[in-house]
């Protein structure tokens, strides 16, 4: 349960190790680099931003091709694909595949190419056949489509806008009142236009055109030397031609996507050069030699040291820092406590000088997530279901393995309370064997039914929520004693404390209580006592000390009055507890409405069916919401109410200098 | 006048349900346009925006549980019908307000804000967990709400 201790870390050594230094560090990812501030006399930074944006373009390009690939040559994933996280892989095969790089790089731009050429032909083949849409009409005309005319006759080749025979465009001239010699024929007609060839004489086209075009005649201007058949056979070969060729940069795709695992190799190994790059940029360094500084978990500095200044000759020195100064922060907890890690990570970091909550809330968690669920048969699937993931994908991403890992042991605690409470898919086993067996079967709750006693549970509830809170105060508490302010812990937590058990012990004995609970609680005449003093000494406290540094004692007395107002805060935060009676019984009682749907049916094989149907969708329903819900308010519990007494966050997280890939992981070999 | 008993006991349930039922509808229906608006920028959003969408459909939940109990309560479910009197008919109705009530408007106020955090995922996604935060507050209120309806409801001697 801790913060990791943080150090501060300084090498300075000779620029020609600088290359073998600076992977080392980044193979190992244990420091988080300081980029130099450039204040130093004598040193300079290097601008490598140029090579780093080369080195990200590359990889971009990789991962272009690799995406292409996928499109063409698809790559069978599971379902659960995702669970699987990022290869290993070793560190040989990491640098073999390096070596041919240049081999790599051409193949995927070979694919960027591929895929460009296939657009290009896809658009040359619709462009070709629109051409041969536009000729299909005057395939039965047989002469060459650009013709003109002879040396004495015009032809006219062009569409009068609907639909003509051959007389009507005779009658349509002689309407016009044209009388010169002129032959038409007609190529085709369609309900939108007639196609027509027209051979008149020089002399007289200008007029028997104009006498067409009031009709709506135009000329059509192609270019072809060659018949409309013809050239529709030329064009379809073109396609043909295309087609195939895209065919054959199909075929080569599956060829080249053999090489899909060595270009996911290359696209990391540009993308871990990148980030070199980027810290190379940051380091200040002098004619012959190069300084760097970071932050490194103790835990960590002595393999560092060793490495860098046995192997590397580098200068290495590591210094404890000073108190006040604001440190990166990574948590290290024990094997169950670290799957909550990932929620206090949403909520942020210890700030300085806080403690890591996480093993005291991993408790708290799972304890309450399971009484929010509390199903027995709920807990059994989530349960279930994440240790099979658990086990199925060992290499699974670390943030997805703790949050899984987390809902493992949900599961289990929601198992516990399922049984407690009697509830296996609500009242799953009394109604099957009512409505099938025709016998009274129920699951006896190991404790008691909370439908037949939420005030019992409430009551329970809201003492769960008294111990978090009392837990989350003797935290801020326990941080006071550490920096060595028991003054200070004695009259913001002490007296509280105080406080707060003389009225709960004033609370339990009387009338109000008895009434609640059902049950009257007769305390001893000197608890009593006792809890009027306590209740005095803490009431009178809080209201001198609180605002003890306040030199006006009419102000002092009046900001202690407004922090025993803080009672008000403390009621409500309590009775946000019932929320875990409220969702405990959501869960049952709409258990119980999907069951009393299912055995509407009564029994026989119809009735089972309808049974089993009601009952899959029905359940998955409730456990998808109320796992929904019961995540949601657990968090809540922690952020708001257990957190609220102590905890602020803000920490910034560790983020060393590693080998951020995308595709592998690299094992080293030491 | 004591057939009205019955009457009432089930105008209960039907208020539970359908107020809050009616909320939530709302609520989960404005958050879903703000979650479909998000998507259709980035669809890897989609499971962060589907579970604050969701987050105002726990009324309808609270409202039907609340029914359930009625119903089963007064003997509707089991076929045998409870003689019940027209002040116990009433008690029950006063009994499922709260949850009809304050579910229906805190469902509609948690959507608003599960729009507005919606917006906090849409720009910072690495700030999920404070965001849901936000409407699970609105929610508080439903559940006290839902409380003091379970308890009477179940404390109401039929």
């Amino acid at each position: 349960m801790a913060v990791l201790k943080m150090q501060k870390i300084n090498i300075c050594s000779m620029k020609k190790n600088r290359k073998q230094i600076l992977e080392t560090i980044q193979s190992m990812g244990v420091i988080q680099i300081i980029p130099d501030s450039g204040n130093e006399q004598g040193f300079h930074k290097m601008d490598t931003s140029a090579q780093r944006f080369q080195f990200e373009k590359t990889a971009a390009t990789v991962d272009q091709a690799l995406e292409i690939l996928q499109k063409y040559v698809p790559e069978k994933q599971g379902m659960l694909s995702s669970l699987e996280g990022r290869k290993y892989v070793d560190h040989q095969i990491f640098d073999q595949a390096m070596e041919n790089k240049r081999l790599y790089l051409s193949v995927a731009n070979e694919v960027v190419q591929s895929e460009k050429k296939m657009a290009e032909n896809h658009a040359n083949i619709l462009k070709m056949q629109v051409k041969i849409d536009n000729i299909r009409p005057w395939m039965n005309m047989d002469i060459p489509m650009n013709t003109t005319g002879t040396k004495k006759t015009d032809v006219l080749i062009g569409t009068l806008d609907r639909e003509y025979t051959l007389e009507q465009v005779y009658e349509l001239l002689v309407q016009e009142k044209i009388d010169a010699p002129v032959d038409i024929s007609i190529v085709s007609a369609s309900k939108n236009q007639t196609c027509l060839v027209l051979i008149c004489l020089k002399r007289d086209t200008g007029m028997v055109e104009e006498a067409l075009r009031i009709h709506g005649f135009a000329r059509v201007p192609f270019l072809s030397r060659k018949t409309p058949k013809h050239r529709i056979e030329t064009l379809l070969d073109k396609i043909s031609q295309l087609e195939e060729e895209t065919e054959k940069i199909k075929a080569r795709m599956s060829d080249l996507a053999v090489n899909r695992e060595d270009l996911r190799l290359i696209s990391d190994y540009f993308r871990i050069r990148a980030e070199k790059y980027g810290v190379l940029g940051g380091l200040a360094q002098s004619q012959n030699v190069f300084f760097l500084s970071g932050y490194v978990p103790e835990r960590d500095a002595g393999k560092v040291v060793d490495k860098l200044e046995n192997n590397l000759d580098a200068l290495v020195e590591v210094e404890d820092i000073p108190e006040e100064e604001e440190v990166p922060v990574q948590l290290s907890n024990n094997h169950f406590s670290e799957s909550v890690e990932g929620i206090v990570d949403s909520f942020g970091l210890p700030h300085k000088g806080e403690i890591d909550p996480t093993f005291i809330m991993s408790f708290f968690y799972v304890f309450l997530f399971g009484l929010m669920l509390s199903d027995a048969a709920y807990g059994l699937i989530v349960s279930l279901a994440c240790g099979i993931v658990l086990l199925k994908f060992p290499n699974m991403e670390d943030g997805l393995k703790k949050s899984i890992r987390l809902f493992f042991y949900c599961g289990l605690s929601t198992l516990f309370w399922g049984l407690m409470f009697g509830g296996f898919f609500g009242d799953l086993i009394s109604v099957v064997a009512s409505t099938f067996f025709h016998t009274e079967v129920t699951l006896p709750a190991l404790w008691f039914v909370p439908l037949d006693d939420p005030m019992r549970l409430l009551l329970y509830s809201m003492l769960f929520g008294l111990i978090h809170l009392f837990m989350g105060l003797g935290i801020k508490g326990y941080m006071m004693i550490r920096d060595g302010k028991y003054l200070d812990c004695l009259w913001d937590v002490g007296l509280w404390f105080a406080f707060l058990i003389g009225l709960i012990l004033l609370l339990v004995p009387s009338d109000l209580f008895a009434s609640i609970a059902g049950q009257k609680f007769v305390f001893p005449a000197f608890l009593g006592v006792i809890a009027k003093v306590l209740t005095l000494v803490g009431l009178i406290g809080i209201i001198w000390m609180s605002g003890r540094r306040k030199k006006n004692p009419a102000l002092r007395i009046a900001l202690g009055l407004y922090d025993v107002y803080g009672i008000t805060g403390w009621l409500s935060d309590v009775l946000s507890y019932s929320r875990l009676l409220a969702l405990g019984l959501a869960t049952g009682v709409i258990a119980e409405v999907v069951n009393t749907m299912a055995s509407m049916m009564g029994d026989g094989v119809l009735g089972a069916i309808f049974f089993i149907f009601v009952f899959l969708i029905g359940h998955t329903m409730n456990l998808a919401i109320n796992l929904l819900g019961a995540y949601v308010h657990t968090n809540r519990l922690q952020y708001v109410e257990f957190f609220g007494k102590f905890y602020e966050g803000g920490g910034k997280p560790f983020a060393p200098f590693k080998q951020h890939t995308k595709y592998v992981r690299i094992k080293e070999d030491h | 006048m004591s057939d009205l008993g019955i009457v009432f006991a089930l105008l209960g349930a039907a208020t539970a349900v359908l107020l809050a039922g009616a909320g939530s509808a709302i609520g989960v229906g404005i958050a879903g346009q703000a979650a479909a608006g998000v998507v259709t920028e980035d669809p890897g959003k989609f499971a962060k925006v589907l579970i604050l969408q969701l987050l105002p459909g726990t009324q309808g939940i609270y409202g039907l549980l609340v029914g359930f109990i009625v119903l089963s309560n007064i003997g509707l479910l089991g076929g045998g019908v409870a003689d019940i009197s027209l002040q116990t008919g009433l008690l029950i109705f006063a009994a499922c307000l709260p949850i009809g009530l304050v579910g229906l408007i805190s469902a509609i106020f948690q959507g608003r804000t599960a729009v507005a955090s919606i917006g906090i995922v849409a720009k910072k996604p690495d700030q999920f967990a404070k965001s849901m935060l936000f409407p699970a507050m609105v929610e508080t209120y439903a559940i006290l709400a839902l409380l003091i309806s379970i308890l009477s409801v179940t404390s109401i001697k039929i």
